[in-house]
C-alpha cells in the first residue's frame, strides 16, 4: 500500500500540471479576435472601432456568416469614401460560436479590453439579450441590426432591424382584402413565435378579419399531419406561418403534398428566414406571401449598386443578400453618419446625433432612426414566391413607423426606461 | 363527425404510425438482434437522407436513388461494424460512448462536405381528394413502405438462410459457433442490414422534411423510445410500439394541438415501461 500512493504522487502531479498547461492554452487560443484588434486604443485619433459579434460557426452561421460579409463591405465602403471624419473604420470581430455565453463573454471583451467605440451584432433575440446588460453597464453604445419582435426601449441601444409590428402590419390586410377574413394561425412555440402569433391576431383583428384558431407547434415537431387536419376542418381563407427552422420546412411540403397551396394562400413573415424558399421546389412554394424590410429584387439604384459590390465582393455565385445583411450594411453607414456628426466617438454625443435624424438611402428604400424609440422608420415590401426560389415584390408600403413602440416608448421625454414591452 | 373527417384523422395516425416503424426498424434489428446501443443511429437516417438526395440529383429519379441511399449507408455501415463495432460486443457503456462518438464525426463530416444550409427532394406524386378534405398520396406510400419494411424483416429473418442463421446466432452465439456458423461474419451482416433499413428510413424522409446535418437528432429520440418500449424481439416488438405509441400521439394530435400529442406519447412510453420494463413483447415473451 505505502509504495502505491508513493508513486501516484508524481503522476497526479503531472496529470495536475498538463492541465493546467492545456487549459491556459486553450483558453488563449479561443480567446483571440479574427480580425486586427490594436490594444489600447485611443478615442479621438487613430481608427475608430467596431465590435462586432456575429456566429460564423454552430446553427446559426447561416445567418452570421452573410451578415459578417456584409459587415466587412460596408466598413470597406466608408473607408473608400474617406472614413469618418478622418479616421478609418475598423472590424474588431469575434465568433460567438451560436453560444448565448460566449456573447456575453465576448461583449465584455470587446467593451473592457478592446475598448471598442461601439458594439454590433447578435442575432437571436436572445444573444441580444445577452449583450443589452453588457454594453448597459459598460456604457458602450449598441446596434442591433437584425429584424426581431420589437418593443425593447433602452437609451444605450438603436434597433436597427424591422419589427414584427412593422412587417406584418402591412400584411395582414393585403391577405384579407385580397383573399378573405378567416385566418388560421400556426407559430413556432418558444418566445418569438408566441408574440409573433399575438401580433397577428391583433393586427388581423384590426384589418377586419378573424382569427378562426392559432395553433403551437414545438421546434423539434415536423409531422405536421394533425395539423393539416386542423387546418382543412376550419376551412380559412387565409394561412398565417410564423413557422421557424428547418423541421418546420416540413409543413409547408405537408402542405403543398395536400394540394392546400392552390386554394389557401400563406402569409409568412418567417418564411425564407432559413433559406425556404431555395430547399422547396417552387411548386411546393406557390402562393406564398412574405414581407420584409429588404428582398433582392428591390428596383432601386442603391440596391443595383449593392448587389454588384455584394458579388463583386463575394463571388458571383454567392446568394443573394437578406433584409438582415442589408440593416448590418445600414446600420454601419448609419453610425458613420452619426459620428460624423457629433464630431467624435463619445457615446452620448453620437446617440444625441442619432437622434437628432439620421436619413440613409438603403439598398431596400430610405431608411432613418426614429429618435423617441430608436427603431428604424423602413419602406416594407410584401412579395410573394416565384418559380425561381426567390421573391417577387408586389407591394411596397413606404416609411413605416414602429408605430407600437412609439406608443410605449419615449426615450427622449424618458431616457432611463430600460426594458423590452411586449403585447400582454 | 361526418365521414370524410373521421378518415382524415384515421389516415393522419395511420401516417404517425408508419413515420415511427420506418425510423426505428433498423434501429430494431441492431438492437433487438445484437443488443447493441447505436447511439449514432439518427446519424445512419441523416446519412441515407443525404445519400439518396445526391443520388436523386444525378438524375435517377426518387426511387432508385432511395435504394442507392440506403445500400451505401449498408455499406458504411459494414465498414464500420468492422472497424469500431466488433471490437465493443458485450462492453455496453463502451459501446455507448464510442457511437456517440461516431455520431459526433458524422455530423461534422457531413457539415464539411454538403455545409449547413438545408437540402431536400420534392416530395414526389401529388394530393387526393376525399370529401372535403385532400391528401398527399406520399403519406400513403410511406404507409405501404413501413408495412413493405416490417415484411422484410420479416422474411429476410424467418425464410432466409442467413435469417435463421442470424437468429441462432443471437438466442445462443457459442452454441451456434460450434455447430459451424460464422458469429463475427453475421453480425457484420446483420449490422449492415440494420444499417441499409435506417438508410432507407432516411431516404423517406429527406422527401417529407428538410435535410441538414444535425437531421438525425430530432428522430433518435422516438426511435429509441419505439425500441425499448417494444421490447427486444425486432418484429413484434417493434409493430406493437408504434402502432401504441403512433396512436396515441396522432389521436391526441388531432384531438388537441401537436403540443399535447408529443406530450402523450411520451406519458405512454413512461407508464408501459413502468409496469413492462422488458417492453411490449418481453412481457410477451416473444422471441422475434
Amino acid at each position: 500500500m505505502p509504495t502505491t500512493t508513493w508513486r501516484r504522487r508524481p503522476a497526479q502531479a503531472g496529470v495536475a500540471a498538463l492541465t493546467l498547461m492545456l487549459g491556459a492554452t486553450v483558453s488563449g487560443c479561443s480567446g483571440g479576435a479574427f480580425s486586427n484588434a490594436s490594444s489600447g486604443s485611443g478615442n479621438t485619433s487613430g481608427p475608430i472601432k467596431i465590435g462586432m459579434l456575429l456566429d460564423q460557426t454552430g446553427e446559426l452561421n447561416l445567418a452570421g456568416k452573410p451578415m459578417q460579409k456584409s459587415a466587412e463591405m460596408a466598413v470597406a465602403d466608408v473607408n473608400a469614401h474617406g472614413g469618418v471624419a478622418g479616421r478609418k473604420l475598423q472590424l474588431v470581430s469575434y465568433d460567438p460560436q451560436s453560444d448565448n455565453s460566449k456573447y456575453a463573454q465576448y461583449a465584455n471583451q470587446l467593451a473592457e479590453q478592446d475598448k471598442v467605440d461601439v458594439v454590433m451584432g447578435g442575432i437571436t433575440s436572445a444573444s441580444r439579450e445577452a449583450i443589452r446588460p453588457v454594453t448597459d453597464r459598460t456604457k458602450t453604445l449598441y446596434l442591433y441590426n437584425e429584424p426581431y419582435e420589437g418593443g425593447v426601449c433602452d437609451k444605450n441601444t438603436f434597433l436597427n432591424g424591422a419589427t414584427l409590428d412593422q412587417t406584418i402590419a402591412p400584411l395582414m390586410p393585403f391577405g384579407i382584402k385580397k383573399y378573405g377574413k378567416r385566418v388560421y394561425v400556426v407559430a413556432a412555440d418558444y418566445n418569438f413565435g408566441h408574440n409573433a402569433a399575438k401580433w397577428v391576431q391583433r393586427l388581423t383583428k384590426q384589418a377586419g378579419g378573424t382569427v378562426v384558431n392559432t395553433e403551437f407547434v414545438p421546434l423539434n415537431v415536423s409531422d405536421f399531419n394533425s395539423i393539416i387536419n386542423h387546418i382543412q376542418a376550419a376551412k380559412p381563407d387565409v394561412v398565417a406561418s410564423m413557422l421557424v427552422g428547418t423541421n418546420h420546412v416540413a409543413f409547408y411540403r405537408a402542405y403543398a403534398a395536400a394540394g392546400l397551396n392552390q386554394s389557401t394562400p400563406i402569409l409568412s413573415e418567417t418564411f425564407g428566414l432559413s433559406g425556404e424558399q431555395v430547399v422547396l421546389d417552387p411548386k411546393e412554394a406557390h402562393n406564398i406571401f412574405v414581407a420584409a424590410s429588404y428582398y433582392a429584387g428591390v428596383n432601386r439604384p442603391e440596391n443595383v449598386a449593392f448587389k454588384k459590390l455584394w458579388h463583386q465582393t463575394n463571388g458571383a455565385g454567392y446568394q443573394e443578400p437578406t433584409a438582415q445583411d442589408v440593416d448590418v450594411w445600414n446600420g454601419i453607414h448609419m453610425y458613420a453618419q452619426g459620428v460624423t456628426k457629433a464630431g467624435s466617438t463619445d457615446r452620448t454625443k453620437v446617440t444625441q446625433a442619432l437622434e437628432s435624424g439620421i436619413h440613409y438611402n438603403g439598398p431596400g428604400g430610405p431608411v432613418s432612426v426614429d429618435p423617441k424609440t430608436h427603431h428604424t422608420v423602413y419602406d416594407v415590401h410584401i412579395a410573394k414566391t416565384n418559380t425561381t426560389h426567390t421573391f417577387d415584390i408586389v407591394k411596397t408600403t413606404p416609411q413605416v413607423q414602429p408605430a407600437w413602440e412609439q406608443q410605449v416608448c419615449d426615450l427622449q421625454a424618458k431616457p432611463n426606461v430600460n426594458k423590452q414591452f411586449s403585447l400582454s | 363527425m361526418d365521414p370524410s373527417h373521421l378518415t382524415a384523422v384515421a389516415l393522419s395516425v395511420v401516417n404517425s404510425i408508419a413515420l415511427l416503424i420506418i425510423v426505428s426498424v433498423g434501429l430494431a434489428v441492431i438492437f433487438g438482434m445484437m443488443g447493441l446501443i447505436n447511439l449514432a443511429h439518427g446519424e445512419f437516417l441523416m446519412l441515407g437522407a443525404y445519400m439518396t438526395v445526391t443520388f436523386y440529383r444525378l438524375g435517377v429519379g426518387f426511387w432508385i436513388a432511395a435504394i442507392l441511399g440506403a445500400l451505401s449507408v449498408g455499406l458504411f455501415g459494414v465498414l464500420i461494424e468492422r472497424c469500431l463495432i466488433r471490437f465493443l460486443y458485450g462492453r455496453l457503456a463502451a459501446m455507448m460512448l464510442a457511437t456517440w462518438g461516431l455520431s459526433l464525426i458524422m455530423i461534422q463530416v457531413v457539415t464539411i462536405i454538403f455545409g449547413t444550409s438545408t437540402h431536400s427532394i420534392p416530395t414526389p406524386l401529388g394530393s387526393f381528394k376525399l370529401g372535403q378534405y385532400s391528401f398527399s398520396q406520399f403519406s400513403i406510400v410511406v404507409d405501404i413502405a413501413a408495412l413493405a419494411m416490417l415484411g422484410l424483416v420479416y422474411v429476410v429473418f424467418t425464410k432466409t438462410r442467413y435469417g435463421v442463421m442470424a437468429r441462432a446466432a443471437t438466442l445462443d452465439p457459442t452454441m451456434a459457433g460450434a455447430i459451424g456458423i460464422d458469429v463475427r461474419r453475421l453480425n457484420m451482416l446483420t449490422f449492415g442490414f440494420g444499417a441499409i433499413l435506417s438508410g432507407f428510413g432516411g431516404a423517406l424522409l429527406a422527401a417529407l422534411a428538410g435535410v441538414v446535418p444535425t437531421f438525425g437528432q430530432q428522430y433518435v429520440g422516438a426511435a429509441f423510445m419505439v425500441v425499448i418500449t417494444g421490447g427486444a424481439a425486432v418484429l413484434t416488438g417493434t409493430a406493437s410500439a408504434s402502432v401504441l405509441l403512433g396512436g396515441v400521439q396522432g389521436i391526441v394530435s388531432n384531438a388537441t394541438t401537436a403540443f399535447f400529442g408529443s406530450i402523450s406519447l411520451l406519458l405512454v412510453a413512461i407508464v408501459l415501461l413502468r409496469f413492462m420494463p422488458t417492453g411490449i413483447s418481453g412481457k410477451w415473451g416473444r422471441r422475434f
